[in-house]
């Protein structure tokens, strides 16, 4: 076979010709693959993706996904906004984002071939579902004249396959409607990839069996899909070759692929285990943040209550109330909603108690991108409150990581009696990576103590309840929970005296207290590590520091740019506030820093206010993730340029 | 389907640890907190807290396990003067802080403060899924008919016309009947009653103090600063005795010594003298109708005149809570489960149905 289905980032030497396994056919191994199916809403393109995910995983591939699909359930059929995606990156290394450019496209239909063509390398291979290229949809997306009967295809290496045709043949057999069996060419698609990348059908099979247990005739017609498909590749000779991607090194464990909410979920179920109370959500239904609502209602036997509130005010609202009763309250949401908690998070600041709140950020402002990632929330987050109202932000870098940061979300919000919030993003929630499970025994230890006792006296000389009595260490006020007799005490949204909680309107009291609830979150930097720094040589005079969701591509970016000999530093924030204590000295230790964001500039914004460091940004809001290629460009670039600290651009060119 | 098919708790305090039955009773002052109330002299809000403190000792509940929630405006700084738990939330909210503390902590008793402007302008989302739920709460509506907080704009209940700061030619919207609304949002427990009749309030409280499920209780409460007199006509004893329907269960309805409260032709009701009425046709209340249709009309007599004015227990049926039903599910799940989720449950969660094993 002719093309380039694939391209290495360790050089020519890992391509070579190595004897076939599963197919008679020679098999040429590769390092790294990004395979993007594309097709209508209805075609099963996620599905199709996550299978082809599994199949991957668990031949011990590293891998990356992004799913891209409309905010429209079933957009118009076989149009440009219906199109759905599912892009995979799978390599025999680490791999640290889901791919700038796709090797290999499989497009269901005329517009799913238009939609993706552009991000598409010549030379790719593109597998396209002929079938669908009738006189009506080409014209449906814009072409004059069909793509694969003119010259428009002719830089990349395409596939032309009946798959809509040759599945209803092959299903010719079963009792089934025409419309039945042409659902299955999912399945085919999956089917011919599996075979070309020399993947295993069994998971997919016992997959499809458990799906489809009580319609034994769609049952058999998928597998019998799945397996003309592979059969295809083997028998058809417009494959001449099949690929194979060995096994990524990676540090010894159980391991299992999951998706940023997952990862949130068994993140905020194991701080239930290890801190011994319960999980209250109150939640309202919000893309791309219900996931997590879903999951955590089916987690009830780990003493998960679920609240769909009737509204985002409500959601936080329940969370806050189960808090005051010593529960964790959590609320799970997306930017609008967080504009809508805005208020009751503010109570949480003067109230003092735990709080854990999610935002899956999606593009914004308003509605805005429903489906698609962006990293905009952050200054919302910080600031979307009246009056002085600190929070503690804490942001996930890839989905396994999603486990780690609610844990930790936890922690602090226990520890230091706070709102914390927690930003993950689109891209996180549905992306996917290999994650090793942790073992429960090694999951850190999050005891929470309630207060139980009197811990003042009034004039009279009897024992009282102080609710604002502090911990010298943390600052954080005592967690009594209703039920502790004796203890019983008011809390509110008015100011309250320093130590005794009443309410109070005295000017000083409450300059005390403003500084008191900032100094308070300041200290939660004493119990988080540092930020680290990964400059291998310790020479570079560049430092690129991200935060959330972009850590892949940042990470992937630099290692382009060390490859060709250059030398740049990477960092990453998890804590955004309060950042760790070594951040300004991080930031002033190199000539130049850039900060790779998913907005025009947001932590950019804090780290020049906060540190005076003439940081620059690299933005895009494109509702996609960085391609890696170019900011590594411009990362060179930055390197490039002569020394003038009286530079005033603030934005990186792109 | 009632809570008792379903072997669930009956009363509104079932599963509230309860005082030892050799412990001294409690008394009005355990109950009073060592703040020093603010509100404006004359303010019907003082007779309410004090019937409240001295209504909870009869209870019998541990002082602890008490919590009042509100939500902003006069009546919401009720709870900093109980020494109970309590929290003085933020506009309209407390019914949804209250649910998510009711729902996970069964132990608890859980009250709200609320007022007319709270609960029904910007809280009406709140309330109204408050109530559908049937979560076990009581809610304490305060209606003065006013904004006393914010210095005097018409509210949510004020009358059409009315001349306020907000409103200086007269305020054109149509107000809530409190009432109706909830009996609308098929409230469980739904009374009305007046801060001046300490008697017939703490009646109101204890029924529903004893419901199982949501109670809203609409008190009438004068704010003697920017709505005096708003019930001058329900107070006045000659007036109140023509005015006043007194709704009690199993009772005929009367209005006044003479007349009485009749099914129309339309199928509404409509009130008559007793002599032209047909002994068939007189309302016979009943507070456990499952149907909320009648206590609905009932609601419905009520006007801005106060010509009659039905005060008493609306609605009380019983019928499953959220937090019950909600508590069921979980525990259901753990007992189904063999007990609670264990580090081996959180183990098989972690790994789910695909795992794979790299070796060292």
């Amino acid at each position: 076979m002719e093309g380039v289905p694939c391209r290495t980032s360790h050089g020519p030497a890992l391509d070579s010709l190595v004897t076939a396994t599963m197919s008679s056919k020679p098999v040429r191994r590769v390092d790294r693959v990004v395979i993007r199916f594309a097709g209508d809403s209805g075609d099963g393109m996620q599905l199709t993706g996550d299978r082809f995910t599994s199949e991957t995983a668990a031949l011990g591939n590293d891998l990356s996904t992004l799913p891209n699909f409309p905010a429209e359930i079933r957009a118009p059929q076989g149009t440009l906004p219906g199109v759905s995606s599912f892009q995979l990156h799978f390599a025999d290394h680490d791999v640290l984002t889901p791919g700038d450019a796709p090797d290999v496209l499989v497009a269901m239909n005329p517009a799913a071939l238009k939609a993706n063509l552009a991000d598409l390398p010549r030379g790719a291979m593109i597998i396209v579902n002929t079938d669908e290229f009738t006189k009506r949809n080409v014209a449906k997306v814009g072409y004059d004249v069909s793509p694969l009967e003119d010259d428009t295809l002719a830089s990349w290496h395409v596939h032309a396959v009946g798959l809509t045709s040759i599945t209803v043949s092959a299903l010719a057999d079963f009792d089934l409607s025409r419309k039945d069996k042409e659902r299955a060419k999912n399945m085919f698609a999956l089917g011919l990839l599996l075979w070309l990348y020399t993947r295993p059908t069994d998971g997919t099979e016992h997959f499809l069996k458990r799906k489809f247990a009580d319609q034994p005739e769609i049952l058999e017609a998928n597998l019998a899909a799945l397996r003309a498909g592979f059969n295809y590749g083997e028998t058809t000779e417009d494959f001449a070759v099949t690929y194979e991607v060995a096994p990524a090194p990676m540090a010894p464990g159980t391991y299992r692929n999951i998706t940023g909410n997952t990862a949130l979920v068994y993140g905020l179920v194991s701080a239930s285990h290890r801190t011994g109370l319960p999980i209250v959500l109150g939640s309202y239904p919000i893309t791309p943040a219900s996931d997590i609502l879903h999951l955590l209602s089916s987690l009830k036997r780990h003493g998960v209550t679920t609240l769909q509130a009737e509204d985002e005010i409500a959601g936080v609202g329940a969370a806050l109330g189960a808090a005051f009763g010593g529960a964790i309250g959590v609320t799970t949401t997306s930017g609008p909603g967080l504009a809508l908690k805005s208020e009751t998070i503010g109570l949480g600041v003067a109230l003092e108690l735990p709080l854990v709140v999610i935002d899956v950020q999606r593009g914004g402002p308003s509605t805005g991108l429903p489906t698609k990632t962006e990293q905009s929330d952050l200054l919302q987050a910080m600031f979307g409150r009246n009056g002085e109202s600190p929070v503690a932000v804490v942001a996930p870098r890839s989905p396994g990581d999603c486990f780690d940061t609610a844990m930790e979300a936890v922690r602090i919000a226990t520890t230091h009696r706070t709102p914390v919030l927690l930003l993950s993003d689109g891209y996180l929630a549905n992306g996917s990576e290999p994650w090793r499970i942790p073992e429960v025994a090694d999951l850190p230890d999050l005891q929470v103590d309630f207060a139980t006792e009197t811990n003042g006296v009034n004039d009279a000389g009897e024992p009282v309840f102080h609710p604002f009595l502090r911990d010298p260490e943390t600052l954080a006020r005592p967690w009594a929970v209703p039920g502790t007799a004796g203890l019983e005490h008011r809390i509110g949204g008015l100011e309250k005296a320093d130590v005794t909680g009443n309410i109070s309107y005295d000017p000083d009291n409450h300059d005390t207290m403003v500084r008191l609830r900032a100094e308070k979150i300041a200290r939660i930097a004493d119990r988080i590590p540092p930020l680290e720094v990964d400059d291998p040589d310790g020479d570079a005079e560049v430092l690129v520091l991200g935060w959330g969701s972009t850590y892949g591509p940042i990470a992937a970016a630099t290692r382009l740019v060390r490859n060709t000999g250059a030398k740049v530093a990477r960092a990453h924030l998890r804590h955004l506030n309060p950042m760790p204590a070594n951040t300004g000295e991080v930031l002033r230790s190199y000539r130049r820093v850039i900060v790779p964001e998913m907005n025009l500039g947001q932590l950019a914004l804090l780290l020049r206010a906060k540190f005076l460091v003439d940081v620059r940004g690299y933005n895009t809001v494109r509702g996609l993730p960085f391609k890696s290629v170019e900011l590594a460009d411009a990362i060179r670039e930055t390197i490039a340029e002569p020394h003038d600290p009286t530079h005033p651009d603030t934005e990186v060119s792109r | 389907m009632t809570a008792q098919d379903l072997g669930m708790p009956r009363t509104g305090t079932d599963g509230v640890p309860r005082l030892p039955e050799d412990a001294p009773a409690q008394k009005k002052k355990d109950f009073t907190s060592d703040q020093e109330v603010r509100w404006c002299p004359g303010c019907g809000d003082y007779v309410i807290l004090a019937a409240v403190q001295g209504f909870l000792p009869e209870l019998g509940l541990k002082r602890e396990n008490i919590v009042f929630v509100s939500g902003i405006g006069c009546s919401s700084r009720f709870p900093y003067y109980l020494n109970t738990y309590g929290m003085h939330s933020i506009h309209g909210r407390a019914p949804a802080i209250a649910t998510g503390l009711a729902t996970s902590r069964p132990d608890l008793s859980v009250w709200v403060i609320t007022g007319d402007g709270d609960a029904l302008s910007i809280g009406g989302n709140h309330l109204i899924h408050a109530l559908r739920r049937n979560v076990n709460l009581k809610i304490l509506l305060f209606n003065n008919k006013i904004y006393g907080l914010t210095k005097g704009q018409y509210s949510p209940t004020s009358e059409v016309g009315s001349v306020t700061k907000s409103t200086p030619v007269g305020s054109v919207d149509t107000p809530f009947n409190p009432v109706s609304l909830a009996l609308g949002a098929e409230a469980s427990f739904v009374a009305r009653t007046m801060d001046s009749d300490r008697k017939h309030l703490t009646a109101t409280l204890r029924a529903a103090a004893e419901h199982r499920g949501s109670a809203l209780v609409e008190i009438y409460q004068n704010c003697p600063i920017f709505n005096d007199g708003a019930f001058q006509l329900l107070k006045d004893r000659d007036e109140a005795q023509a005015r006043i329907i007194h709704l009690v269960d199993g009772e005929p309805v009367r209005a006044g010594e003479d007349h009485v409260v009749v099914r129309d032709a339309t199928g509404s009701l409509s009130v008559v003298a007793e002599a032209d009425a047909d002994p068939a046709d007189i309302v016979v209340h009943d507070a456990g109708a499952a149907d909320p249709t009648r206590a609905f009309a009932l609601s419905r007599l009520d006007d801005p005149s106060q010509r009659h004015v039905p005060m008493g227990i609306f609605r009380d049926v019983s019928r499953p809570t959220y937090d019950d039903l909600v508590r069921a599910q979980v525990d259901g799940a753990i007992a189904s489960g063999g007990g609670p989720a264990g580090d081996a449950d959180l183990t098989s969660l972690l790994h789910g149905k695909d795992t794979w094993t790299v070796s060292a």
